[in-house]
């Protein structure tokens, strides 16, 4: 998944922890919230030791109260606090929804501008766990589909931290997605205080046969995709979206008008979600013209996540789903 | 503890424990049998997620038997249950079969949810058990609507609702126990106040000292027990259970339990002290049923030496099933995504 280098390595769980204590030191206003977060150290453990630095007033962990918790988090970065607020799985925040979709995201608009919510939100979200149906979603689709917030999803330790610390810098609601499988991969992570933009997608492989799009853990499949797809001659573009809201037309748009041929891969179910999205992009744009195969979408199955692994496995895109996709499009069989 | 119900005429004059008054031996031997099984299945599960077997995560209820297997004395097949993520015990005591359980575990198409749900998802509806739940909280509405299909329909049959002492926290309680009572509703709620939810302490969590005193707000009784007493437990929830059948409304029952094991596999214990986890397994419900049981010579100690070896052996021959069930079907992966199957 990496090269090694000298460059200090993070896993992804530690950046972001690392963004949080960058953030606390710098800035009283910040205040983290959620289940378990203290002692426990949050159930990925993403919140780790930081009970310990700032105590119990700073790092608070709430009753099992997840419509209560964000909205008290909504209050309170209305009012002048900074809080990050965690749900403890992205599935629990389906109880949460009315504070995120009602109020956070549309103070600012029914109230003429007169007012802000700074709030942060953090999802760990997605399946490989074992945990089953209840435990396992990538609901984001829901709140991208709700003007108001901003969306992201990072897919590697850096972008965690520099996700995390841009979200704290905007003045609306954030709600970031965080991989669970992701949260023990390791990469290279800049020190001190730095920003990811919000709205700008990474090419992280350049290519000229075909552009894959993906988000969070499906960039690092696409990618192993494409090392192998590149000994077979095919020479694929991998883009990492990284925000799906406010999503990044330029840099997907560029890169079809380049390749002609489209692949969108993510985990969250295949309907309704963001392949359709950027899908419509294209289609709706001049990169329509430069197509030379239709756009293929991968996502998850139409079923809740299964408990068994094998079918847990089989419900989301695979790699050797992305090669045969990208096989068939680069080889002008559909 | 907290307000309780009045004792009932079964209750004999000279102090007999309530179980030993109420239930027959039989009922009472059935009833450690259970609390065996249950303390087996999870020593089962454990082993097996040790020995890396299943995957996923499992939320073990040893130290909790008295409360699953003492909440549901009164109920037949027809009476529904409502359980949580912890749920295997109350899957027990509504009856479930033991082999089922474990295929589901083990994630095979025997299992009772075809190896789709897993730990968290096991249910058993042909018993009245409506399901564990992944999602703390979720069960308490469900059981509402049980208990409202129950007195619309006139089946005469009862809704016992389990939950932790960290759900009381979810608006779903509150909304569930206000409906219950406005709508006067057949439904038993009891919460099994096990002093923490995951590493959070009731004291840091909740408003009340006892979660019964809640029941004031809704208007429905409510008692505490000690939920490792299994004829205390036994006792307030058979109450309950009768005035709910009786048309008399909702109650709320708390349990004051303990988890011997941690939250989850992945709690390293740093909320809790080693000596009161010591003290509390000091306070042991099966052993505490087992001397209840030779000392009002219901069972002597080698009928209860053979109880515990039959749960053994049941466990055991669960375990092989299990272990020799077969993986379902890649190819049918959403079946019962809807009753009838939709083109997508
Ligand atoms: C809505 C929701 N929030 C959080 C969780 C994560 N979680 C699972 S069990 C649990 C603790 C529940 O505590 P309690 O209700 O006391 O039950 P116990 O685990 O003690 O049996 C938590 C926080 C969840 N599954 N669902
Ligand atoms: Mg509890």
């Amino acid at each position: 998944m990496h090269t090694k280098t000298d460059l200090r390595e993070l896993s992804y769980a530690e950046a972001i922890r690392e963004a949080m204590d960058i953030a606390m030191a710098q800035d009283e206003r910040v205040i983290l919230m959620g289940e378990d977060i203290g002692v426990y150290g949050g159930a990925f453990g993403v919140t780790g030791d930081l009970i310990e630095k700032y105590g119990m007033d700073r790092v608070m962990d709430t009753p099992i109260s997840e419509l209560g918790g964000a909205g008290v988090a909504v209050g309170a970065a209305m009012t002048g606090l900074r809080p990050i607020f965690e749900f403890q799985f992205s599935d629990f925040a389906t109880l949460g929804m009315e504070q995120i979709v009602n109020q956070a995201a549309k103070i600012r608009y029914m109230l003429g501008g007169a007012v802000s919510v700074p709030v942060v939100m953090r999802f760990p979200s997605g399946s490989g766990t074992g945990a089953a149906a209840q435990h396992s979603q990538s609901l984001e689709a829901w709140t991208a589909h709700v003007p108001g917030l901003k969306v992201v999803q990072p897919a590697t330790p850096a972008d965690a931290k520099g996700l995390l610390l841009a979200a704290l810098e905007d003045p609306d609601p954030v709600m970031i997605y965080e991989h669970k499988i992701l949260y023990k991969m390791k990469g290279h992570v800049p020190e001190g205080h730095y920003t990811t933009p919000i709205g700008k997608a990474a090419v992280m492989r350049e290519g000229k046969d075909l552009t894959i799009v993906a988000t969070a853990i499906m960039v690092h499949k696409a990618l192993d995709a494409a090392e192998t797809l590149a000994t077979e001659g095919i020479d694929a573009e991998v883009i990492d979206l990284r925000t799906i809201r406010p999503m990044d037309r330029d840099t997907v748009l560029a890169s079809v008008r380049k390749t002609g041929r489209l692949v969108c891969v993510y985990e969250a179910v295949k309907t309704l979600g963001v392949g359709a999205e950027v899908s419509a992009m294209v289609a709706e744009s001049d990169a329509f013209d430069y197509l030379d195969a239709p756009i293929i979408r991968l996502g998850g199955a139409e079923c809740p996540i299964p408990y068994n692994p094998e079918l847990e496995k089989a419900v989301v895109p695979q790699v050797p789903d992305i090669l045969e996709a990208a096989r068939n499009l680069a080889k002008g069989r559909i | 503890m907290g307000r309780t119900f009045s004792v009932r005429d079964t209750v004999t004059p000279n102090n007999t424990p309530y179980a030993i008054a109420r239930y027959s031996a039989d009922e009472l031997k059935e009833a450690l049998k259970k609390m065996y099984l249950i303390r087996k299945f999870e020593e089962g599960a454990e082993d097996s997620y040790m020995r890396g077997l299943i995957h996923g995560t499992m939320h073990l209820s040893i130290g909790q038997e008295a409360s699953a297997v003492g909440s549901c004395m009164s109920l037949s097949d027809e009476d529904k249950i409502t359980s949580t993520h912890r749920g295997h015990g109350h899957c027990v005591a509504k009856g479930a079969d033991l082999s089922r359980m474990f295929a589901e575990f083990f994630g095979k198409e025997s299992g009772y949810c075809k190896g789709r749900g897993g730990s968290m998802h096991i249910a058993d509806p042909s018993k009245g058990n409506l399901g564990a739940n992944g999602i703390v909280g979720g069960g308490l509405p469900i059981a509402v609507g049980a208990a409202l299909s129950a007195k619309r329909l006139g089946t005469g049959a009862v809704t016992v609702c389990f939950f932790g002492d960290g759900a009381n926290n979810e608006g779903a309680f509150h909304e569930a126990l206000n409906m219950a009572k406005v709508w006067n509703l057949p439904v038993v709620f009891v919460c099994e106040n096990n002093k923490y939810g995951m590493s959070t302490s009731t004291e840091r969590s909740t408003a009340v000292k006892n979660i019964a005193d809640r029941a004031v707000a809704y208007a429905m009784p409510g008692v505490t027990v000690d939920g490792n007493d299994f004829s205390a437990v036994a006792e307030a929830v058979d109450a309950a259970v009768e005035r709910a059948r009786k048309g008399e409304g909702p109650s709320l029952v708390e349990n004051v339990t303990y988890r011997w094991r941690g939250h989850s596999k992945s709690d390293r214990n740093r909320y809790r002290t080693k000596e009161e986890i010591a003290e509390w397994q000091s306070r042991d419900p099966i052993a505490a049923m087992a001397k209840l049981l030779t000392d009002h010579k219901i069972a002597s100690e080698d009928e209860i030496a053979g109880i515990e070896a039959d749960a053994t052996r049941i466990i055991e021959e669960a375990i092989a099933f299990a272990t020799e069930g077969a993986n379902p079907k890649i190819e049918e992966v959403t079946r019962d995504v809807y009753t009838q199957e939709i083109a997508s």
